[in-house]
Formats: structure tokens, C-alpha cells, sequence
């Protein structure tokens, strides 16, 4: 087996599989409020800054 | 009195080491700056030892409320006062040196020359006045959303006194030609290391309240801002690894060289404009425009998708300002692709923005604030549509190193940028000071009109300058020389300068209306005006021109 440097290990690690990993967590992220249910905790969150009248 | 003593003793000590600094210093540009430290550190000696009541007297001078609200704001009404001082400071500047490019004759060596005032203005518009104003709004929405008052307020402070104090170093590090050369990030090695530790006690603050809020949900505003806080912080430090010559001198080298520095810098210079001068103005619009509407954003779902693809994008975005130089083809390319992706998640936050007012469009017309809202959210769209257009290879051959760079900064700096930063100061001030209202709508009205047209003068010149420049310098005769001398193309431009310089006269124009009502306001005064609705309605003519039968 020929032996690589670290950078060139590294690099490949980084454009194969830790791509591949940084794609599917950027796309549970943005399922994430999409799953079942959370209609009501988005309406919820995006009405809450007008909840106090403290607020301003 | 044993406290005090001991913090007396610590200024005095920073004192002390900052004048045997001074005296040992290798160059008088550290010596200076040394003397600049003694003197902040002097003043907080004698603000310990005569012990006033301090935030009485400032109370006093600005007009404070005794703060009655559940939430700590001090430091955010004394950054709203920086947010408009800094402005006027660093759009002056941009004026001045505006008018240095028109006119030569105005370089005034070696102080004001167009070197050193150019990062100066720079600086002074992104840093000291988009800082301010970054960090007041972050302090007043974190409170609100998480309903929790300032974690840390001692250390709230200090981000407050240390952030103008690194301002005050930077701003006149340049006029002294202290310089690391490195764009938006030229101030020196000891500068750096400072607003790393205010950065630090920032981040601090900002994650503590975050920490102890009481509303079980984090909102979105606040997902941008902390975004803000780490990337900033990641940013500065990888970009700013240098050696200094001498621990007593104001030269430092760069931890890298060549093609790795030069991308180092734009990866940290592109994530400036995307973390710095994107995602925390960002913020501000989740927070503000459905506030200012009374209405919440349009899809709260976007926001989080507008969020993470923005995160995950813009990193990778800082190549394409080095489009046929050293850096390697595929590096080029790489951020080329990701700017053009990045196309997607902006026009996503834009649309979130601008449809939150979706079946309330009266209220551009009725609410000048509003207005400003709105015109600054169309010119994030508008400045991250040209943006990854310039970064296609092909559009960069003709673009780069032209004017055209400059319009494009500028339509992202004054229209998104600074529109958005002057709503949050109008919708501020009367409610941290406890007023009824602003001192006056109709010059918040005048001042959105100066300022858009300014930014109109002022975009619309640079595309001709830039694109005149860029076919003037790639112009070739038959005989295969260029046709053009690079004296000759200045010289194409001057009318395009003195179009650029009146735009900035009326935006700076705008911005003094904005002192005279803050002013105003603060003070309590009341402008006697006739409202701005003035959309007069008439019974007898608000009828359908067909009556309506019964059938």
C-alpha cells in the first residue's frame, strides 16, 4: 500500500465522506420543521414576540 | 470600600503598565496608542475613586428612564447614541474620500491620505456603526424574545466601553498608518487580541441570557445572532494569526503567505460581509419588520431553511474574490458554485421578508419606518442577485478591480445595511426612552427619500464607471496593444466620481435629519405635524359604481 501524506488523506476524507455526512445533516436541519406536528410550534414561535406587553 | 481599593488598584495597574508601554515602546504609532490606553484607563480609575453616581449623571445627560422595564437597557440606549455618532463619523469619511478620488488635490499627506482614510471609513461604517447597532439590537431582542434580563450586566458594559475602545485604536491606528494590510481586519496584533476578549465577554452575555430565558423556544432572530457571535469569532482569530516583531512594537507578520494568506483573508473577508454584515442584519429583520408590521413572518419554516442554508453555504464562498489569480482553478470554482447557491436561501429570507406584509401593503404608504423596512429588505434581494452574478468567472473577468465592486458593496452597505440599522433607531428610541412617539414621522420620511436616492446616484454611477472601466482596460487595438493607459480611464470616470459624491451627500444628508429627530426625541420634544395618512375617505363616493340588485 503506498503511503499517503496526512494532507492528502485528510482532503479525500473531506470531499467523500464528510461531504456526504454535512449533506445530510444540512437536510434532517431543514426537514426538521417540516415533520409531523410542528405547524403548531412554528405558528406558536412566530407569534410570540407580540405576547408581552413589555416587550415594546 | 475594600472593592473599591482593589479596582482603583487594577486601573491604576493598567495605567501604570500602559505608560511604561508608552515609554518603551518601538515606534510612536504603539507609543500613541499606549497613551490612548493610560488615558481610558485613567478614566476608569477616577469614575472608581470619586465614585459618582455615575448612571445618574448619564441618566442626566441622556435623558434615561430610571429603566422601569423587567429588562436591562442601558447598554442598549448608549449603543443606539454610538450606532448614530459612528454613523455620521464613518459616512462622512466615505464622503470625504469620495471626494478625495474626484479631487486629488484633497489627499492631505500623510494623516488624511486616501490609504489610510479608506479602511478608516471602512471601519468606521461596518465596525463601529453596523457594530453598535448589531450589538444594542442583540442586547434589546435576546431580552425580549427569551424574556430574561442581560445575563452579566458588569460584563454587558465592558462589551460596550471595550467595543468603542477597540473603535477608537483602529480608527486611529490607520490615520497613523498602523496597518496589518489585510482588508476589513487591518488593525494590528494587540488591537486584535483586545476585541478578541470583548468578543469573548460578547458572546458570554449573548449565550447567558440565552441560557436563562424563560421562554421555552429559542426564536429565529436569535439563531442569526448567535451565527453572528461564534462565526465572527472563528473568523477573527484564524484570519488575524501573526507574529508580532517586537511585544513593545505595532508591526506583526501573517502566520501564512502567499496564495494560503491571500484566501485566509477572503474567507474571512466574504464571511464578513456574510456573517458580519448578513446574517446579523438578518436578525434584525426577523425581529423588527414583524414588529413594525404587527403581523409575524410570513413562514416561520422558511426562516429556519433560510437560516441553515445560509450557514452551510456562505462559507464556502470567499474564493471568488480571487477569480484568475494564484489560488488554485477548482478553489475558484468551488466558491463560484456555492455564491451562485447562496442566490437561493437570500431570495428565500427576502421573500420572507417582504411577504410578511402580505394584505398589509398600506402600511408602506402610511408608515415611513415601514418603508425603510421594506426598501432595505428589496436591497438585500437586490445586492444577492448582483452579488453571485459577479462571482461567475466570466462576469469577473469584466467586474473585478472595477467600480463596479465598490456599487455592489454599496447597494448591499447603504441600502440593505444602513435602511435597516435606521428603522431599528427609529422604532428604538421612543420605546427605550419612554416617548409617546418619534419627534417627527415626516423627516423619517425625508430621511428615507435622501438616503434612497442618494443610494440610487450613487449605484447607478459605479455601474457605468465600472463597466467603462473594465472595457477600457481590456480594449486592444489591431496591432494587438492595449489601446488605453490606465491614466486615461481615471480620467473617463471623473464625472461618474462627482455623481458618486453627491449620492453620499444625500445620504449623509438624510443621516443628519436622523440626528435632529433622535435628538429630538430623546429630549422628549413633539413635533407639531399633520399626520402622513392623509388618504381622506369619503362615504358618499365609496360605493360600488353598479348598485347591487337583488337577484
Amino acid at each position: 500500500m503506498i503511503e499517503h501524506s496526512l494532507y492528502d488523506f485528510l482532503r479525500h476524507l473531506a470531499d467523500s465522506w464528510v461531504l456526504l455526512a454535512m449533506f445530510i445533516v444540512f437536510l434532517v436541519l431543514a426537514a426538521w420543521p417540516f415533520r409531523p406536528g410542528a405547524r403548531e410550534r412554528n405558528n406558536k414561535a412566530a407569534n410570540m414576540i407580540f405576547e408581552d406587553k413589555n416587550d415594546g | 470600600m475594600e472593592r473599591i481599593v482593589t479596582r482603583a488598584g487594577i486601573w491604576f495597574a493598567i495605567m501604570l503598565l500602559a505608560v511604561m508601554a508608552a515609554a518603551a515602546a518601538q515606534d510612536s504609532g504603539f507609543a500613541a496608542h499606549m497613551f490612548i490606553v493610560a488615558i481610558a484607563a485613567l478614566i476608569g480609575l477616577w469614575m472608581t475613586i470619586s465614585k459618582p453616581d455615575y448612571s445618574a449623571i448619564a441618566r442626566g445627560i441622556l435623558r434615561m428612564p430610571d429603566d422601569p422595564s423587567r429588562y436591562d437597557d442601558d447598554p442598549v440606549r448608549w449603543g443606539v447614541i454610538a450606532t448614530v455618532f459612528w454613523g455620521i463619523a464613518g459616512f462622512a469619511a466615505g464622503l470625504f474620500i469620495a471626494l478625495q478620488l474626484a479631487y486629488p488635490l484633497l489627499n492631505l499627506e500623510p494623516y488624511l491620505n486616501f490609504g489610510r482614510l479608506r479602511p478608516l471609513h471602512t471601519s468606521a461604517v461596518i465596525f463601529a456603526f453596523g457594530g453598535n447597532v448589531l450589538i444594542a439590537t442583540s442586547f434589546y431582542v435576546v431580552q425580549r424574545t427569551c424574556r430574561a434580563r442581560l445575563a452579566f450586566p458588569a460584563l454587558a458594559r465592558f462589551v460596550f466601553w471595550g467595543y468603542q475602545l477597540f473603535i477608537v485604536l483602529a480608527a486611529t491606528g490607520y490615520l497613523m498608518g498602523i496597518t496589518e494590510s489585510r482588508e476589513y481586519a487591518e488593525p494590528e496584533w494587540y488591537v486584535d487580541l483586545w476585541l478578541t476578549i470583548v468578543w469573548v465577554a460578547y458572546a458570554a452575555v449573548f449565550i447567558g441570557t440565552i441560557v436563562k430565558r424563560s421562554e421555552p423556544h429559542i426564536y429565529v432572530a436569535n439563531w442569526f445572532y448567535l451565527a453572528f457571535i461564534l462565526t465572527i469569532a472563528m473568523l477573527h482569530i484564524v484570519n488575524n494569526l501573526s507574529m508580532p516583531v517586537s511585544l513593545l512594537g505595532s508591526k506583526s507578520y501573517s502566520a501564512f503567505a502567499g496564495v494560503q494568506d491571500a484566501l485566509t483573508q477572503w474567507w474571512y473577508g466574504h464571511n464578513a460581509v456574510g456573517f458580519f454584515l448578513t446574517a446579523g442584519f438578518l436578525a434584525m429583520m426577523y425581529y423588527f419588520v414583524p414588529k413594525q408590521a404587527e403581523r409575524p413572518i410570513y413562514s416561520y419554516r422558511l426562516s429556519i431553511i433560510h437560516f441553515w442554508a445560509l450557514i452551510f453555504l456562505y462559507i464556502w464562498a470567499g474564493p471568488h474574490h480571487l477569480h484568475y489569480t494564484a489560488l488554485p482553478d477548482w478553489a475558484q470554482t468551488l466558491g463560484m458554485v456555492f455564491s451562485i447557491m447562496l442566490w437561493m436561501p437570500s431570495w428565500g429570507g427576502m421573500i420572507n421578508g417582504l411577504m410578511t406584509l402580505n394584505g398589509a401593503w398600506d402600511k408602506v404608504r402610511t408608515d415611513p419606518i415601514m418603508r425603510m423596512l421594506i426598501m432595505s429588505v428589496a436591497f438585500y434581494g437586490m445586492s444577492t442577485f448582483e452579488g453571485p452574478m459577479l462571482s461567475i468567472k466570466s462576469v469577473n473577468s469584466l467586474s473585478h478591480y472595477t467600480d463596479w465592486t465598490i456599487g455592489h458593496v454599496h447597494s448591499g452597505a447603504l441600502g440593505w445595511n444602513g435602511m435597516i440599522s435606521f428603522a431599528a433607531v427609529y422604532f428604538l428610541v421612543p420605546r427605550l426612552w419612554g416617548r409617546e412617539r418619534l419627534y417627527s414621522l415626516r423627516m423619517v420620511n425625508w430621511h428615507f427619500w435622501l438616503a434612497t436616492v442618494g443610494i440610487v446616484f450613487y449605484a447607478a454611477s459605479m455601474w457605468v464607471a465600472g463597466i467603462t472601466q473594465g472595457l477600457m482596460w481590456r480594449e486592444y487595438g489591431a496591432d494587438g496593444y492595449l489601446v488605453n493607459s490606465f491614466v486615461e480611464t481615471v480620467a473617463a470616470l471623473h464625472p461618474m466620481y462627482l455623481l458618486r459624491a453627491f449620492g453620499g451627500v444625500l445620504y449623509l444628508g438624510g443621516a443628519v435629519i436622523m440626528v435632529i429627530n433622535v435628538w429630538a426625541t430623546v429630549l422628549g420634544k413633539l413635533r407639531e405635524e399633520t399626520p402622513m395618512q392623509t388618504a381622506a375617505y369619503d362615504p358618499a363616493a365609496d360605493r360600488p359604481l353598479v348598485p347591487a340588485t337583488s337577484n
